[in-house]
């Protein structure tokens, strides 16, 4: 049983959210805004918080930086109506595991959730497509190699969720393991929040303004 | 019976509205009164304005332009003084604007001076033209537009109140003008001292009217930033009337339909998300934001949400070989919309090197490529012949009951 900690502002939509979710998992509370989150989280330890993104009090970035901030290993699925790059990217790289948009059906937010719960990344095919962007621009010299790119599997497995493919499909279609397919959204994950290429932020609010 | 008591209560609030916006607003012919507020002398001047409907500074400049030929003006501020009525002040102590007396005074004086040394005031040049029409000009200059006028003139004197320092340097100025021409008077020609002096009480004239510039100028930049507040605000209101308003009555209105519905709700939401979101694109401008126009206009015609991702992007060329190929993704993405019972399709669109690829992929029942008949000119034409005429390739991937996905690939010729 997963126990997961509803964060949104929206009553309306924490219920929905609560009545979508499976049997598997087992909501443990709710919070409001950025306060009561971090209180919820810290009485309530559970194993995945459903994060919104825009939030009275800082948002889901500053419950990210105050909870992360103190050492805690929740992990957080950052859940949100926006699919602004600059929303999706920060989010990420302040901490959490995944991005999926409000209009995920409750069957892909479970297994969104259950994916999180386990230490795996969940990317929707637009965050997918953030990141290729993010990472296609390649004129400036990197810092560090091994964090400042992508390798051409995860490209593949990236653009393959772009596509709209689900793990086990891109698992068939490259010929490895679902397990390898996870392990390589997580690696473009972890780049994703280590990399200290400056483009990533810069890209993110570039793209809102061009 | 109701309507006529009705029409009966409308005509006397009409009625009493009227009477109120007699005694509130500037009735015609009320009496007039010499307020003690704000006055400088008696108040007549700015009683004389407000009947007028001028500005109390035109007033006392006349006044003062008068008094300098033969006395008129001071005359006539006498006997105005002794028939108009005192208005009660309404706090204890009215204050004097001591700072603009000062500031008429020496305009008065210096003119005065003037016109005593070169003889106009005894008629010696005529100069009851001038005043004349100097008062005319200043009077026209008031009444061009009252209604904004008003507005600055507020502005004006608040900021005249506020800075003391400008009013004692215009006298001051004024003052040293007079000193300056006494003492050169022995010396100088006859015309230099006049022209010096124009030039002093223009300099009084000019600190004193600095105000009111400085205060107009603070008003347009004001009425500017509201206007451009208003029209932003007039936008929203705009999208939000004609879209989401729409789009909510629309729903209500096809509520037994769970299908129209959330067609509905979907693409008002894919269009406050642009407006919101994404800068003004135009459509004919680059693949991407063309690809997501179409997959838009398929979505509303066909009622399956069309999922858009896109990686890079490139300015669409004239050769129209991008534009064949928005065409056969279009006509994928109608293929999947209309045959594929799919609940959703992915198109992802990606420019990357000397390449553009668009994927159409869909989780509906798929077919099998080889039961196509010849003559079904959907893929065989509209997406593999079109692709392949224009120097590109389409490869279709689907089986029954695995959904379909269209690779479109074109290449890009070198800019």
């Amino acid at each position: 049983m997963t126990r997961v900690l509803i964060v949104d502002d929206h009553r309306l939509f924490r219920s929905g959210v609560r009545a979508e979710l499976g049997d598997s998992i087992e909501v443990v509370g709710e919070a409001e805004d950025v306060e009561t989150a971090v209180r919820a989280i810290a009485a309530h330890q559970p194993d995945v918080v459903l994060l919104d993104v825009h939030m009275p009090g800082g948002g889901g970035q500053e419950v990210l930086r105050r909870v992360l901030g103190s050492g805690s290993q929740v992990r957080f699925l950052a859940l949100s109506v926006s699919d602004a790059a600059e929303d999706v990217i920060g989010v990420i790289r302040g901490g959490a595991r995944g991005y999926v948009t409000k209009n995920i059906s409750g069957k892909e937010l479970t297994d969104a959730i259950r994916r999180v719960a386990e230490g795996d990344a969940v990317f929707s095919p637009r965050l997918a497509g953030f990141v290729l962007d993010a990472f296609a621009s390649s004129e400036v010299p990197s810092i560090d190699p091994e964090l400042d790119s992508l390798t051409q599997r995860e490209r593949e497995v990236l653009r393959l969720i772009a596509r709209g493919y689900a793990y086990k499909e891109i698992a068939k279609e490259l010929f490895i393991s679902v397990k390898t397919v996870e392990t390589h959204v997580s690696s473009v994950l972890r780049k994703l929040q280590l990399s200290n290429r400056h483009e990533l932020s810069r890209w993110a609010t570039a793209r809102r303004l061009v | 019976m109701t309507g006529t008591r009705v029409r009966v209560t409308m005509a006397y609030v009409m009625a009493d509205q009227k009477t109120l916006a007699e005694q509130s607003g500037d009735a015609p012919y009320r009496r007039m009164t010499r307020p003690m507020e704000g006055r400088l002398l008696g108040g007549v001047a700015q009683g004389l304005a407000a009947q007028l409907k001028l500005d109390p500074v035109v007033i006392r400049l006349m006044f003062v332009l008068l008094s300098v030929v033969h006395g008129v003006g001071m005359v006539a501020y006498a006997v105005l003084w002794m028939v108009t009525p005192r208005k009660a002040p309404e706090r204890a102590d009215p204050q004097r604007d001591w700072s603009q007396l000062a500031a008429f005074t020496a305009i008065g004086l210096a003119l005065f001076a003037f016109g005593w040394l070169t003889g106009a005031s005894q008629g010696g040049i005529g100069m009851l033209p001038f005043a004349v029409g100097g008062i005319g000009a200043l009077i026209l200059w008031q009444q061009a537009d009252p209604e904004r006028r008003r507005g600055w003139v507020s502005g004006a004197a608040l900021s005249m109140r506020k800075n003391r320092i400008r009013t004692p340097l215009g006298v001051g100025l004024v003052v040293v003008g007079a000193i300056g021409f006494l003492y050169s008077q022995g010396e100088l020609a006859q015309a230099r001292p006049g022209l010096m002096f124009t030039i002093v009480v223009v300099g009084g004239l000019a600190v004193i009217a600095a105000p009111w510039l400085a205060g107009l100028w603070k008003e347009l930049q004001l009425e500017r930033r509201e206007r451009i507040r208003q029209e932003e605000r007039a936008e929203v209101a705009a999208m939000v009337h004609d879209s989401v308003l729409h789009t909510l009555t629309l729903i209500q209105r096809v509520a037994h339909d769970p299908r129209e519905v959330s067609r509905l709700a979907r693409s008002q939401e894919r269009e406050l998300r642009n407006w919101l979101y994404q800068p003004a694109q135009d459509a004919d401008a680059t693949l991407a934001a063309a690809v997501r126009r179409i997959a838009a206009e398929e979505e509303d015609a066909h009622g399956v949400p069309i999922e858009v991702v896109c990686v890079g992007d490139i300015a669409l060329d004239s050769a129209g070989r991008l534009g064949a190929m928005l065409k056969a993704a279009r006509q994928a993405m109608v293929n999947a919309a209309k045959y594929a019972e799919s609940p959703a399709i992915s198109v992802y669109a990606e420019v990357e090197g000397e390449e553009a690829t668009i994927f159409v992929k869909d989780r509906g029942k798929g077919f099998d490529l080889a039961d196509v008949p010849l003559d079904r000119m959907g893929i065989r034409e509209s997406i593999i012949g079109r692709m392949e005429r224009h120097g590109g390739t389409a490869r279709v991937r689907t089986e029954p009951g695995e959904g379909t996905e269209v690779m479109l690939t074109m290449k890009l010729e070198k800019a």
